[in-house]
């Protein structure tokens, strides 16, 4: 592969994408999990589930700034780079990355002001609703991606006019059988993200001594809640990966490493791709186990890689070990969500520090498994952007140049590297403090909030 | 698609577009001047004022830029498709602008190096305007296009005439800043920014001079176009005399009019380039009725996006700036 504007457009949409996308898949749990806490401090009247509530409305508030702000160049990139994408089938992703748009703005516009400065200025339960609106509102915004996304990944319901693709059928594309498997997916793996991240807040308060009471709430409602997601989730998981060994089998070849025809099929579970020679080594496969993830019976006979022309062969190194990756996100989310629930029921959850550490340490696994699986489903559907239809190397902007795209990618490096290296910094001391110091509020500049009647 | 009449929907979200950038100039301008003038203080106590008097409003206002952004790639595919490769570096340079003007707001007040974010802050707000006028001056001009896409260099922002136009927009936004400090403040702010109006009215009229010099010269096209409707000219005149109008606040101290009369200059100033590129929205080359989406993603977007969402944007900012009507409330005052 050579450095030409499709390989450098792609590593900045992939760059830039991977950014953005962590907080989005915060925000939608911690929004799920804010509205949550928030109805149960109605529910029961304990100040503790208050002060749980103002700490992580804080942490939402960066979260959901830092996810605008890189949400914003999301919005310019299908133009700047994937101009050829965007004339052709703009008619289809124009308007569902515009609902997308206008969804945000909506949920910003109203409920999120009153959820971030309106406590004291309405009754309670319309406080709660507003939560509950927010909570909505992101849910509903990561419905278009999937959308916008499903559609790339198995187009659905256009017909093709003039070399354009236009929509025929909303319906289909709006709610059609891949939607529906793939947006709950994303929405699990967004809950459990947040879930792993209250649950191990928790566990380092606890380890440090701070915060005594919050830190039980949190990791009792963050193991307990990631302890019933977890199934749930490798259920869609599963579900998805039958949409793949429907309607793309390359990618499915692909992440399954296997690159002759089998039957019965083996599963290959590690082993290192070797992508020129076409046979994975030092491999440790389980025979017919292929046959039986792929169908439910031991003896399907399974495609491989090289059934598929050289020029529609998606790369196999990266899918099948990102597949690889979030699957054993997901084992550790297991492990450590039932083990805790077990550790509670004993009684005994706040006396293993090991296992605490281990909760702490698990912080980033929802993260990881949510970036693993854009990988796997994102490189995976190459070499084509729409499958099947339009390859990423005819969609990117034709005007572009490598050293254009070379410096943008490097400004795009620089920009963030800078902007969330200090919004890390930022994270931390509010995670580590926000419980127990009152932190001045950020934006205040020393005048009042209140306006002038 | 034919080259007929465009359809009532594609005529429908033409305008919404339109109207959705006139009132983005008209809002972000005013946070972007005053962003501006933001680096042309040292004084703590006058930066924070500025900023406490644009961080309600700022990210509102932006959100008009999204607007307009999510409309023409969902309405107008082909000109998202010409008009963002045609500006890369300044549509990049406007995403980092927009960037440090964003987390300064976020950031400035978290200890680490302030200093950083205030410079990010006015640099970043003086990038957006300068690369916002380079376009509008590469639109005179002309755009490039073959088959369908932008068939220029990376470069063509940087002629003449755009950079003229950047810089006159630097100064109109520095205006509008301007006007808007002198509106909302009560304190010393307001005279700072009452001294600044004269300079940054006759620094944007000595750039627009200057640039319908160059326009006269170089862009034949627009020109011809403009002979055939004389009366753009009322747009011209129009501008012309806000800029009076503004200058008359200016000296007779009169809080609210500089502010009024900049935002009717930039009024005038958009009815005339509207005047000078109708049918386009490329130009000269793809008009409204050629780059609309088929009507099923035209009538998709109008039930929910057009009636709903539009509306409700707009309430949203006219309730925001009704909620803090008036002059700011400093605390200790």
């Amino acid at each position: 592969m050579e450095l030409d504007p499709v390989l450098l457009s792609r590593i900045q949409f992939a760059f830039v994408v991977s950014f953005h996308i962590i907080f989005p898949s915060f925000t939608i749990g911690l929004a799920a999990w804010l509205a949550t806490i928030e109805g149960m401090s109605m529910a029961t009247g304990n100040p503790v589930y208050r002060r749980v509530f103002d700490f992580w409305l804080k942490v939402f508030a960066l979260s959901f700034a830092m996810g605008v702000v890189s949400g914003i160049v999301m919005a310019f990139q299908f133009g700047t780079n994937w101009s050829a994408l965007s004339e052709r089938t703009g008619s289809i992703q124009g308007p569902l990355l515009g609902y997308e748009a206008f969804t945000a703005f909506l949920l910003e516009a109203s409920f999120f002001g009153i959820m971030l400065l309106g406590r004291d200025r309405i009754p309670p339960w319309f406080y709660f609703f507003s939560c509950c609106m927010v909570a909505l509102g992101t849910m509903l915004s990561s419905y278009w991606i999937l959308c916008n996304n499903s559609w790339m990944q198995v187009p659905l319901g256009h017909t093709i006019v003039d070399g354009k693709l236009i929509p025929d059928d909303w319906k289909t594309i709006l709610l059609g059988p891949v939607q529906r498997i793939r947006w709950p997916h994303m929405l699990f793996g967004a809950f459990l993200t947040t879930s792993m991240c209250v649950a191990a807040t928790g566990a380092w308060h606890r380890l440090r001594g701070t915060a005594w009471e919050e830190s039980r709430v949190m990791l009792d409602w963050g193991l307990g809640l990631a302890a019933v997601l977890i199934p749930a989730q490798i259920l869609f998981g599963h579900l998805a990966g039958d949409i793949v060994h429907k309607y793309q089998p390359a990618k499915f070849a692909a992440i399954e490493a296997r690159w002759h025809d089998e039957q019965p099929a083996a599963e290959v579970l590690v082993g290192w791709p070797d992508e020129t020679a076409g046979r994975n080594l030092y491999a440790i496969s389980i025979p017919r186990l292929g046959s039986f993830i792929a169908t439910g019976t031991w003896d399907s006979k399974e495609v491989g890689v090289d059934s598929f022309p050289a020029q529609d062969r998606p790369p196999v190194l990266i899918p099948f070990w990102t597949f690889r990756i979030m699957v054993g996100m997901a084992l550790v989310m297991l492990a450590i969500s039932w083990g805790g629930v077990i550790l509670r029921a004993l009684g005994r959850l706040e006396d293993e520090r090991w296992f605490l550490w281990l909760t702490f340490l698990s912080f980033p696994t929802g993260f990881v498994a949510v970036l693993a699986g854009w990988f796997t489903a994102e490189v995976g559907r190459q070499p084509w952007v729409v499958y099947g239809l339009l390859r990423t190397k005819d969609a990117v902007t034709p005007s572009l140049s490598t050293p254009m795209v070379l410096a943008s990618l490097a400004g795009y490096i620089l920009v963030y590297s800078l902007i969330y290296a200090f919004g890390v910094v930022y994270f931390y001391r509010l995670m580590r403090d926000g419980l127990t110091r009152k932190t001045p509020p950020a934006a205040g500049y020393g005048l009042d909030t209140e306006p002038v009647q | 698609m034919s080259p007929a009449a465009p359809s009532d929907l594609a005529l429908f979200w033409a305008g919404a577009i339109a109207f959705s950038i006139i009132v983005y100039v008209v809002l972000d301008g005013f946070d972007l001047g005053v962003g501006m003038l933001f680096g042309a203080t040292r004084d703590p106590e006058l930066r924070d004022e500025m900023m406490g008097s644009i961080s309600p409003y700022w990210d509102g206002n932006e959100t008009w830029l999204i607007v307009v952004g999510a409309s023409l790639f969902a309405a107008f595919p082909a000109v998202y498709a010409i008009f963002l490769p045609a500006f890369y570096f300044p549509v990049l340079l406007l995403m980092f602008g927009l960037m440090f003007r964003g987390v300064a707001f976020e950031f400035r007040g978290r200890g680490g190096p302030s200093s950083l974010w205030s410079a990010g802050f006015w640099i970043g707000s003086g990038l957006v305007a300068f690369v916002q006028g380079a376009a509008v001056g590469a639109m005179i001009l002309g755009i490039p296009v073959k088959d369908n896409q932008y068939a220029g260099g990376a470069f063509e922002w940087l002629r003449p005439l755009p950079v003229l136009c950047g810089i006159g927009l630097m100064f109109g936004y520095g205006l509008l800043g301007a006007g808007w400090l002198i509106l909302k403040s009560p304190t010393r702010l307001r005279d700072w920014a009452y001294q600044r109006a004269p300079f940054l009215a006759g620094g944007m009229a000595a750039t627009l001079f200057l640039a319908t010099i160059v326009t006269l010269v170089q862009a034949e096209g627009v020109v011809a176009r403009l002979a055939d409707r004389p009366w753009a000219a009322l747009f011209a005149l129009a501008g012309a005399l806000s800029i009076f109008g503004a200058l008359r606040g200016v000296k007779a101290r009169r809080d609210g009019q500089p502010f009024a009369f900049t935002i009717l200059f930039f009024l005038s100033a958009f009815g005339f380039l509207a005047a000078a590129f109708w049918p386009y929205m490329i130009p000269y080359s793809v008009t409204v009725a050629s780059a609309a989406a088929p009507e099923s993603s035209l009538s998709f977007l109008f039930w929910g996006a057009g009636l709903v969402a539009l509306p409700v944007v707009l309430i949203y900012s006219v309730v925001v700036h009704a909620v803090f009507w008036g002059k700011l409330r400093i605390k200790g005052h």
